[in-house]
């Protein structure tokens, strides 16, 4: 084989990468370099460096460690039976590569993930010694992020906590059937362990410990997993209802869902088609609902008997079309959870009403200086002054608050 | 007072800086004092190309006239105008005092979101935050030097006067480096001990190049999907504006030109032969088994616990497995003489994969050892091995098992109670009594009692220790846990006998 230089290399392992959606610097404990005289802070907001024109953001150098891969998942550039270039960087590289690029303010941290070669504990050996080189060699305080291998020993995620700021860990697909089917050896069983495991290790540590009082470091970030959708037939309201699950089981910080896109050199097994990105989009609305507006999951879709979310409205406009009875909804009297549920007020519009209506009572010009636009919010809402009359059940309210339909820009 | 305010001449307040947020403080604080009335006061920044149009007026009234009572504002009004004096329009400074003025007036005026003037502050400050923010994440430094000599350069053009604001947010962040970032405006240098900040730069002062800058751009190349092009958001978050002090920027035009092209090809090759090595490597990390799984997935055979449990992982008799971690297997001695049996696994057993380790199991502990029943002696287990749950956000509420659920499961406990022969068994709860009898008994009518199965098991009936936690009031708790231990004294003498 050629010896690949550093650069060919980097080109190959974050070809590999790209297809893990989170990006994600944020959740970490805050910390900075001022007493170590090292490098690195983390806030509470992450920091976005840079954006492909796929609009999504670069704030972690995100590799792999190698794309060598023992595991054939049809939906992975890397799976054993791929044709693609492969390499593999020395621990020292990625160390490096780190650090380079931390130091030139390129990057928030590190994502780490791996194909699995010879065994899950030598790939996660290595992918923790990065972490531990960083951490206490260099004294890096930068994000880091590490992806997790299921069959790996207890041990070996144990230390990963301690150096890494979040670990993860892929479902791969939203039904075990999916995970048989599309990629054979893997396990939804193993999954499911390592990620109640994970959890079990995050509440023991948050707790004090008896003799110091302190709190022991691990994955301050909490853990994470990513979904594939739109390989598999599944419809939108098992993927919610997985996702559901998967919060509430191992209190995962997030769900990331990933629209399949097609990959160079795929496998025969697949649809070759555009990634569903608007489908991806209104999954985490709906995913947004769930965690952040009260909704349960099975509400979100109560309305849509294919079980799939309407791709030419938002979830909850969706939602408030089909529950009218429920509106208008008086801004200067109903609570919280009630004016969550308003199309176009978000959790933080409702923030401002329920202080500022303490103070004066509301009318719909001073919701419209709170809110994006009132054109959405009206029809559901009574204010001093405003009464939206029949307008709430008019048959073509659709058409009135939603957005022309446009194409997707995707090519 | 309106009138008399209204005959005061025009006066200018000078300012050492744009940033010079002390001054602008010492002065409203004097005006307002005077209650003069925003309209008649002009700010001009020493230094600024505007300053001399302003000049002529009184200077700033420094003496606080007799009368005038101290007063505070909310720190919310500071701190907002902290970041607002960084804004580049020059109106800020009358705006801040404007506000000033009404908040003697209308202490609750922040928390008016719907304000005119609460809305431009906020929108003010937004958009310096916002500015500092970009600023975080858009500085590029430049290496120059190496070793003891090394130090890292970047030229930066912010929006807003932000750099000393900001400045230290780089300090917390690259302490162990010695940095300068340079602005047209201002500068701000850290030598790994101080922070300095100086003058403003021109670009041509910054270092022009950095070998690490070919391998950022080789990741941003290779980072990017062409098959989800999205200009729109990348250029939302990235704005043009910032692009020309971005090395990777140059880059974007033609990775959007050859999006569509890549994005194309990738659909429409035709998937290829799998790869040489992949056959060696299915032989040797997936071998086929021999022989069709000699494995006895339903557990007919098993003849021990371990067997018994390891058929069950696999189980999938009714669909409880599909939400539920892992199958939660009874433990205890293969000789117990006496075998608990509860309703169904919770939150903490899903998630270890061991029956009653949860408050209840603890419960059930505490009370087990204060009737001096022999541990060693004592087998746990559920009716049902698999947690039945409705997830609510972060948590998942219990659920009752039903019938069906109840009856399949059976198929695992009578196997257990097959290979462990106890001579006794207690049903801990409606569903424990129901698993082990095969019918609904009437648990707290009956609690206490030992009802003899046909195959000669004798099953003590009492309720479950999840019941006792879910009781409020403490005297009732106290009292149910009495009744408990005293079942349970009851199960010490049943296993004697």
């Amino acid at each position: 084989m050629t010896v690949l230089t550093l650069r060919e290399k980097l080109a190959i392992l974050s070809d590999a990468a790209k297809y893990d959606a989170s990006c994600a610097s944020s959740g970490a404990a805050k910390r900075n370099s001022l007493k170590s005289g090292g490098i690195g802070s983390t806030e509470s907001t992450g920091i976005c460096h840079s954006y492909a024109p796929d609009g999504r953001c670069i704030s972690l150098l995100k590799i792999l460690l190698t794309n060598f891969c023992v595991y054939d998942c049809s939906y992975c550039i890397n799976r054993s039976s791929s044709n693609v270039r492969r390499a593999r960087f020395t621990v020292d590289e990625v160390v490096k590569l780190t650090l380079d690029f931390y130091k030139r303010n390129y990057i928030e941290g590190l994502f780490l993930s791996s194909g699995v070669i010879r065994s899950p504990d030598d790939t996660m050996g290595e992918m923790v010694e990065i972490a531990r080189r960083l951490r206490i060699e260099y004294r890096f305080a930068g994000y880091i992020h590490l992806k997790t291998i299921p069959e790996c020993s207890q041990e070996l995620v144990e230390k990963a906590g301690l150096y890494a700021d979040r670990l993860s860990i892929n479902v791969e697909l939203p039904t075990d059937e999916g995970v048989k089917k599309l990629a054979p050896e893997k396990r939804p069983e193993t999954i499911r362990v390592s990620m109640a495991r994970l959890r079990s290790k995050i509440d023991e540590k948050s707790e004090p410990t008896l003799r110091t009082k302190t709190r022991e470091r691990f994955a301050p970030g909490g853990q994470s997993t990513q979904m594939i959708i739109g390989a598999d037939a599944t419809p939108d309201a098992t993927i919610l209802k997985t996702s559901s699950r998967l919060y509430a089981s191992y209190h995962l910080r997030r769900v990331y869902y990933s629209a399949f896109s097609p990959i160079p050199d795929s496998s025969a097994a697949l649809p070759l088609m555009k990634p569903p990105l608007m489908r991806e989009h209104r999954l985490y609305q709906a995913d947004w609902l769930m965690r952040f507006y009260g909704f349960g999951e099975s509400e979100i879709l109560s309305a849509r008997p294919d079980g799939m979310l309407d791709l030419a409205i938002d979830p909850k406009l969706s939602w408030a079309l089909s529950n009218r009875a429920m509106f208008p909804l008086d801004v200067n009297r109903a609570d919280r959870e009630a004016l969550l549920r308003v199309p176009g007020l978000g959790t933080k519009v409702v923030k401002r009403i329920l202080e500022t209506r303490k103070h004066r009572r509301l009318r719909l010009e001073d919701v419209g200086r709170l809110c994006q636009s009132i054109a959405k919010v009206r029809p559901f809402i009574v204010a001093e002054g405003w009464s939206p009359g029949g307008l709430t059940d008019s048959a073509n309210l659709q058409a009135k608050v939603a957005p022309e339909p446009r194409q997707l820009s995707l090519f | 007072m309106s009138a008399l305010a209204k005959s005061l001449p025009r006066i200018t307040i000078r300012l050492a800086g744009q940033t010079d947020f002390d001054g602008w403080r010492k002065a409203a604080r004097a005006l307002a004092m005077r209650e003069i009335p925003a309209d008649q006061v002009g700010w001009v920044v020493s230094g600024a190309a505007s300053a001399d149009l302003f000049d002529g007026g009184d200077p700033c009234p420094d003496a606080v006239p007799n009368g005038g009572t101290a007063f505070t504002v909310p720190r919310s009004f500071m701190e907002a105008a902290e970041a607002v004096i960084c804004h580049s329009d020059p109106e800020r400074f009358s705006l801040l005092y404007r506000i000033l003025l009404r908040l003697r007036r209308e202490p609750d005026l922040l928390k008016i979101a719907s304000d005119t003037d609460v809305r431009r502050l906020e929108a003010m400050a937004k958009a310096v935050r916002r500015d500092i923010h970009k600023m975080r994440a858009f500085v590029r430094f430049r290496r120059i030097g190496s070793g003891a000599e090394e130090r890292h350069v970047a030229w930066f053009e912010p929006q807003h006067f932000i750099v000393e604001r900001n400045a230290p947010f780089f300090v917390r962040r690259f302490t162990g480096m010695r940095w300068t970032i340079l602005t047209p405006c201002a500068s701000a240098d850290w030598d790994g001990e101080r922070l300095a900040i100086g003058p403003g730069a021109a670009r041509a002062d910054a270092p022009a190049e950095d070998d690490a800058e070919a391998l950022w751009r080789t990741y941003f190349s290779s980072i990017f999907n062409p098959a989800r092009l999205k200009v729109k958001a990348m250029q939302a978050e990235m704005p043009k504006k910032y692009w020309r002090n971005l090395p990777e920027a140059s880059l974007i035009p033609d990775l959007i030109r050859g999006a569509e092209d890549k994005a194309r090809d990738m659909i429409q090759k035709l998937p290829t032969e799998p790869a040489p090595h992949h056959a060696r490597v299915k032989a040797r990390h997936w071998p086929e088994p021999d022989v069709e799984p000699g494995s006895d997935d339903e557990g007919a055979n098993a003849r021990t616990i371990p067997e018994l449990r390891a058929a069950a992982e696999g189980c999938r008799r009714c669909p409880l497995w599909s939400d539920a971690t892992q199958t939660v297997f009874g433990e205890g001695p293969e000789n117990a003489i006496v075998v608990f049996v509860g309703e169904q696994p919770g939150d903490q057993e899903d998630i270890a994969g061991k029956p009653f380790v949860g408050p209840a199991g603890k419960m059930l502990d505490a009370v087990v050892v204060e009737a001096e029943v022999d541990r060693s002696e004592v087998y746990v287990t559920n009716g049902v091995k698999h947690f039945k749950f409705e997830p609510r956000g972060k948590r998942r509420i219990h659920a009752k098992p039903n019938a069906g659920e109840v009856k399949a499961c059976r198929w695992w406990l009578d196997r257990e109670l097959a290979i462990l022969k106890p001579s006794l068994a207690v049903a801990l709860g409606a569903t424990a009594a129901q698993s082990l009898l095969g019918k609904t008994v009437p648990i707290t009518k009956m609690r206490g009692q030992v009802v003899e199965r046909e195959d000669g098991l004798r099953v003590f009936l009492t309720i479950h220790p999840s019941y006792i936690l879910r009781i409020r009031e403490s005297a009732d708790k106290e009292a149910e846990r009495g009744r408990f231990l005293a079942d349970m004294k009851a199960v010490k003498r049943l296993m004697a006998a």
